[in-house]
């Protein structure tokens, strides 16, 4: 019977009603859209960040950390055995790192030089460009890279190394082909050439910095090594992620204050202007608490028509993102962000839908409820005359 | 008859080449004799460093103290920009104090190979050993005239490998035993730098050099040149010179 007085109420309130269902529906849309878009981004990036660099785990040798630049030059060693028969089988492929100093154009820049194996087939970097069996060294190179340095496919680099012992070489090397990828791990301030070169250019044959495993569970100890994990790999992208949505819910949390303070404001002024009629209604027989039922439930009837009047308008919008796309309008990669195309393509699971409607639906329903405490003090006799019954004071 | 004939030749062309070379001095002679005209135990200089860029032209002034090849101590006097930072070389180690953060940082590893105040010089070069005989095995291969000068010219091969450029061509002036032209190169034998020596001065007995042009082959441009102004040698230098106390003073 309450609910049907609700309904009945709510119907026949005027457009300020539907205004906050409207603002109430809008954040809905806005917290669902948003949460959307930061759980489409990291789960695009995760699975970018795993199809080029990181597969299934990575071994590293002991002194590397890609932090700090200093460990570069000794970082490496021999691949374990049990290692290198995985590699052989095509379950691990090794890589190895140094730096180096390239002149495009006549400038100097340092970079990271990378010799990975040409026949790999782990990750998604086109080694199959890389040839190792021709006199001159053959590069791959990242497309961001080399709009930055102004070089095409064909062109040649000159790429100056030092080896295991600090002896200087230089030889010009051929850009065989450039790459497009949304992960900055495998593109930044980097050039790729096959590792028997690499290993052969810094006398160290056998030797490599780190092995990156397709097996996600396989975590083996090897002397020298240290097995790093896709949950301690992908922890910077999860935190960075982590930032970012605190930082937009500020956002939804405000749309969400504005859309609330409505609703309280307007249940404090319909339990004062609706003074006679609760008097009425506790003269003909319904208890205190029946009534702050039905304003409760008035009140939480504006969240259950903000889920409707959401959804007519936030299906097909959510479902146009899904499929279009939002344009973020700047260049992911230049912001240092990994695994972002120019656009952003939300994913929206049950959770995420269910959660966000039950997380706003109670806060409506406290918001309801708090105005109505005063009906709780309403004398029938006070009521009828259009006047509060006020606070004892002891 | 063929095989006479071919064999002949063979001993005439050796012979012949044996005479030329019996014509040329020892490499590692005048290296050494290079070594003892060039190097003292101590050494003050104040020079100018003209980096000559893409567009303008930057002019240092530095003062350095130099003791053997592993210490020295240089001060840059202006422009007011790079006055008073400071670097100090003990080793293989090698500080730079910058004033205007009033910090000390160590270069090591990778930012080693960085250019040292935009030059054509890397922190790396700085660090180098100065006493060529000790590292190199010097093999004469033959005379050229360089600036009007006449100059035996010298292959360096490192004597171990880990010596940072692993063949050097130097012209060596043959009246005044200093190296007028130097080229460096890779493990391949690409060239990588470049010194020419285009003044010369004479203090007390020793010929130094007064202006020369330092230049990285593979990066476009001039080149970085440098120009003595007044240099002492063997003056004595005091022990807190060489320390990371003198770099804040």
């Amino acid at each position: 019977m309450v609910t049907k007085l609700a309904l009945r109420n709510i119907f026949g309130s005027g457009l300020r009603t539907w205004l906050n269902i409207f603002i109430l529906s809008l954040s809905y849309f806005v917290i669902i859209a948003l949460q959307g878009f930061f759980v489409g981004w990291q789960e695009d990036a995760t699975r970018e960040m795993k199809e080029w660099d990181l597969a299934g785990g990575q071994y590293w040798q002991q002194s590397y950390d890609p932090y700090d630049p200093f460990t570069l030059d000794d970082s490496h060693g021999p691949t374990p055995k049990e290692l290198q028969e995985k590699i052989k089988k095509d379950k691990a492929i090794s890589i190895l790192l140094t730096p180096a100093t390239i002149y495009p154009k006549g400038r100097m820049r340092n970079i990271v030089l990378k010799g990975i194996d040409p026949q790999q087939k782990l990750l998604k970097i086109p080694t199959k460009h890389l040839r190792s069996d021709e006199d001159e060294i053959s590069c791959l190179i990242g497309s961001e890279f080399a709009k930055k340095i102004d070089i095409k496919e064909g062109e040649y680099l000159v790429l100056r190394w030092r080896d295991k012992n600090g002896v200087y070489d230089a030889e010009d090397v051929k850009i065989a082909h450039i790459f497009h990828t949304t992960v900055l791990t495998v593109e930044s301030n980097q050039i790729w050439i096959p590792l028997s070169q690499l290993q052969e250019m810094l006398d160290l044959p056998g030797e490599v910095t780190i092995i990156t495993m397709k097996d996600e569970n396989y975590n083996k100890q090897f002397q020298g090594w240290t097995y790093r994990n896709l949950d301690f790999l992908l922890a910077d992208l999860k935190n960075m992620i982590k930032a970012k949505t605190v930082g937009s819910s500020i956002i939804y949390f405000l749309l969400l204050f504005l859309a609330v303070l409505a609703i309280f404001d307007t249940q404090i002024l319909s339990i004062f202007r609706r003074r006679k009629e609760m008097g009425t209604m506790m003269a003909m027989g319904m208890t205190r608490p029946k009534i702050i039922q039905l304003f409760t439930t008035e009140g939480a009837l504006h969240a259950v028509f903000a889920i409707f009047m959401g959804a007519i308008y936030g299906i097909p919008l959510l479902n146009y993102f899904e499929k279009v796309g939002m344009n973020i309008g700047m260049d992911a990669k230049e912001w240092g962000l990994s695994g972002l195309e120019d656009a952003l393509y939300p994913v929206y699971g049950w959770k995420l839908v269910l959660g966000t409607i039950i997380f706003v639906f109670l806060t409506v329903i406290i918001v309801s409820y708090l105005p109505t405490r005063k009906i709780s003090r309403l004398k029938p006799t006070d009521a009828l005359r259009g006047k509060m019954t006020k606070k004892k004071v002891d | 008859m063929k095989k006479i004939i071919f064999i002949s030749l063979l001993i005439i062309t050796h012979t012949f080449n044996l005479n030329l070379h019996a014509e040329y001095l020892d490499g590692n002679k005048i290296l050494k004799q290079i070594d003892e005209n060039m190097y003292s135990k101590t050494m003050v200089t104040t020079s100018r460093m003209i980096v000559h860029g893409k567009r303008r032209s930057r002019t240092m002034r530095v003062r350095s103290w130099t003791q053997g090849d592993t210490r020295s101590f240089s001060e840059y006097l202006s422009p007011p920009k790079d006055a008073g930072t400071k670097m100090l070389k003990i080793d293989d180690k090698l500080w730079i104090y910058n004033p205007q953060a009033d910090r000390i940082i160590q270069i090591s590893g990778h930012m080693l190979r960085q250019s040292m105040m935009g030059s054509d010089i890397s922190y790396e070069d700085m660090m180098e050993d100065n006493e060529t005989s000790e590292i190199y095995k010097a093999h004469t291969i033959g005379e050229e005239v360089f600036n009007e000068s006449d100059c035996w010219v010298l292959k360096l091969t490192a004597k171990t490998d880990d010596v940072a450029y692993h063949t050097k061509n130097i012209w060596v002036d043959k009246e005044k035993i200093i190296p007028l032209k130097e080229e460096r190169y890779g493990k391949s034998g690409k060239l990588l730098k470049t010194t020419e020596i285009t003044e010369i001065m004479k203090i007390d007995k020793r010929w130094y050099p007064k202006k020369f042009v330092f230049k990285d082959v593979l990066k476009k441009g001039k080149g970085t040149e440098f120009i003595i102004e007044s240099i002492e040698f063997d003056v004595k230098i005091p022990e807190i010179r060489f320390s990371k106390a003198a770099l804040r003073k």
